[in-house]
């Protein structure tokens, strides 16, 4: 009886391992980078300069003749930000499913995780920056527009509360396009299951730095991101509730030039700083510094 | 045909029947298109009661308010910008127990509609909700909130004073009162306008309510490109009372009368007077740290997901 128990137990241990490996992630240079037109050059979004694009990780994804901020994957935002090998990713192993049994939403989610070499639009783990320790959580907008499903709500709700248990403060880069739709209901409350466990953060007395990068709308503005202790933006990101496009058709009129842009709400005191992607690093290694008595 | 054309098609048909002159003959026709009536009403499909939730019959939270409670005090602003009138707030009666309301209110004419903007909140209306709900906390209150909004206002105005910002407070506050809050959706529940009023210990729902992440309309034109598609989309949402009792999301449905809540209002108001009171009996055993303890493993805990672990791997792998 016992050795077909042992026997068991052993076959277990060998069919885990055996699905751990093959579920290992690819080393960072062998990531397929999406919807990046194929070769050597790329052109700017905002001046149409011709960029090289090897030199674009040195140049921190910003274009050096007019200082536009491009889209970045979530893996590149770790390479630029926190210290070389520090990065531990935590949270393996989340499969979204289709609750609502919507047409077509399966073969989605695996089309965008070929295409983007992630198990979903949010990432968090241990990361040092300067030495400093800290929780740091990343949004990947190429994954269906960085939207936050059950399983993003639930990876997000789990890097609270890892901070919280290791108390370390956190800091979180949001890149989404609102609520998944598909997922209907279901997104909706994820709002309401961040923010709790936001509260919970704080009542523990920790530090909370929420990044926006272009583009924040939807949902996600309306739940973690909105609720950093500090809120920092990135210049010109697009940061809004109800998306531009849906203003319009309400208003009926073209809207003024600059809304909903980051140093808009800078202005109406809706974000504490709008930091130049070069400076970060710098910027959140002072704040964490400060709130650990300035050593 | 949906459920108000057929209705108007009988209704047309009875009218008719008066020229008739044998009186025996109109009666037993009559009975017949009753019966044909009720019987659509029994199977009413997710479109029908999307026009149900938004039939300008149907009570708004004001009419609820007086039908439910008694001696209702109505409390104004948010003392930092204006009062939203798309939001109504204050302190009423329920079985001799003071409760704090928040409702949104909905316009019965065009004017009552554009001075509470078709119950869609601003930043200001969320900020006074949350001013009643620590007041509510202060004084010991039990927090009603009655949902009832197509969502929040897509406005230059509301963008600036940070919309989004004043919802997730309300969330982020809401998680931790130490007050049960007991949430009913009496038509539309819209998106992050509805969850900003509507975090509450138990969400109930009328027969005939929906609750959604956007409007049928607005979920066809940006999933399917095509706005006209909007009953297809009711149904694919699973947005009845009946779907999201279903998966948990809502805790009981308070039935209406047969043809939705305006056929009959005061059997409306009984039923969800003595649901209300049924839940707030209950709350008043427990402990301010077991309600907080409840609302927060509530929410925890929705997500559809699986995780990859050691157990998922038996038969999977062999």
């Amino acid at each position: 009886m016992k050795r077909e128990q042992f026997k068991e137990a052993f076959k277990k241990k060998k069919a885990f391992t055996h699905a751990l490996k093959t579920y290992k992630k690819k080393p960072l240079h062998q990531i397929k980078q999406p919807d990046v037109p194929k070769g050597l050059y790329e052109k700017c979004p905002s001046c149409q300069a011709t960029l090289n694009k090897s030199h674009m990780f040195e140049h921190m994804f910003v274009c050096p003749k007019c200082d536009h901020h491009m889209r970045i994957r979530a893996i590149d935002r770790i390479g630029i930000t926190v210290d070389e090998h520090s990065f531990v990713e935590k949270g393996f192993g989340y499969i979204t499913l289709n609750p609502l049994f919507q047409d077509h939403y399966e073969q989605k989610i695996v089309e965008y995780k070929k295409k983007t070499n992630l198990d979903e639009a949010y990432i968090y783990g241990y990361a040092e920056i300067k030495g400093e320790p800290l929780i740091i959580g990343v949004m990947d907008s190429y994954f269906m527009m960085g939207s936050m499903g059950s399983v993003v709500g639930e990876k997000v709700t789990k890097s609270i509360e890892y901070a919280i248990y290791k108390k370390l403060p956190l800091v979180m880069f949001v890149a989404s396009g609102g609520a998944r739709m598909q997922e209907g209901i279901y997104s909706l409350m994820q709002m309401a299951k961040t923010s709790s466990a936001l509260k919970r953060l704080d009542q523990q007395g920790l530090l909370y730095i929420s990044v926006l990068t272009h583009p924040t709308t939807g949902g996600v503005t309306a739940s973690f991101a909105s609720l950093g202790d500090i809120i920092i933006a990135e210049p010109k990101a697009l940061i809004g509730f109800a998306g531009p496009r849906v203003i319009e058709q309400t208003i009926k009129q073209s809207l003024p030039e600059g809304f909903q842009r980051s140093e808009f709400l800078k202005d109406k005191g809706m974000i504490d700083k709008v930091v130049h992607r070069k400076d970060l690093k710098d910027t959140l290694s002072k704040i964490i510094r400060l709130h650990q008595g300035g050593n | 045909m949906d459920i108000l054309q057929k209705e108007k098609k009988l209704d047309a048909l009875i009218n008719e029947l008066h020229r008739l002159d044998d009186e025996a003959a109109i009666q037993s026709i009559k009975q017949n298109i009753e019966n044909y009536k009720q019987k659509a009403m029994r199977s009413l499909s997710a479109w029908d009661r999307v026009l149900l939730a938004r039939h300008q019959d149907r009570p708004n939270a004001k009419m609820v308010i007086e039908g439910v409670f008694d001696d209702f005090i109505e409390l104004h602003g948010d003392r930092a910008y204006e009062d939203d009138k798309a939001i109504i707030g204050g302190i009423g009666l329920l079985n001799h127990q003071a409760i704090t309301i928040i409702a949104q209110q909905k316009g019965k004419t065009t004017e009552e509609n554009i001075a509470c903007n078709f119950a869609m909140p601003h930043p200001e209306g969320y900020r006074k909700a949350l001013r009643l709900m620590k007041q509510a906390e202060k004084f010991n209150r039990p927090i009603i909130t009655i949902i009832d909004t197509p969502g929040a206002y897509p406005g230059l105005g509301a963008e600036a004073r940070g919309q989004g910002e004043a919802i997730a407070k309300n969330l982020f506050t809401m998680s931790d009162l130490k007050v049960p809050i007991i949430t009913l959706i009496l038509g539309e529940g819209g998106s992050g306008g509805a969850l900003a009023i509507g975090m509450g210990n138990q969400v109930l729902m009328l027969e005939n309510s929906i609750y959604s992440i956007l409007s049928p309309e607005g979920y066809a034109s940006i999933l399917w490109k095509d706005s006209s598609r909007s009953k297809e989309a009711a149904e694919a949402m699973k947005l009845t009372a009946y779907d999201l009792e279903e998966i948990g999301i809502i805790d009981d449905i308070i039935s209406e009368p047969l043809g939705g809540a305006h056929r009959d209002k005061a059997q409306t108001f009984e039923s969800i007077k003595n649901k209300l009171s049924e839940i707030l009996d209950d709350y008043q055993a427990m402990s301010q740290f077991e309600i907080q303890q409840e609302r927060y493993k509530k929410y925890r805990s929705i997500g559809f997901f699986q995780r990859f672990n050691y157990e998922n791997l038996k038969g999977v792998v062999k």
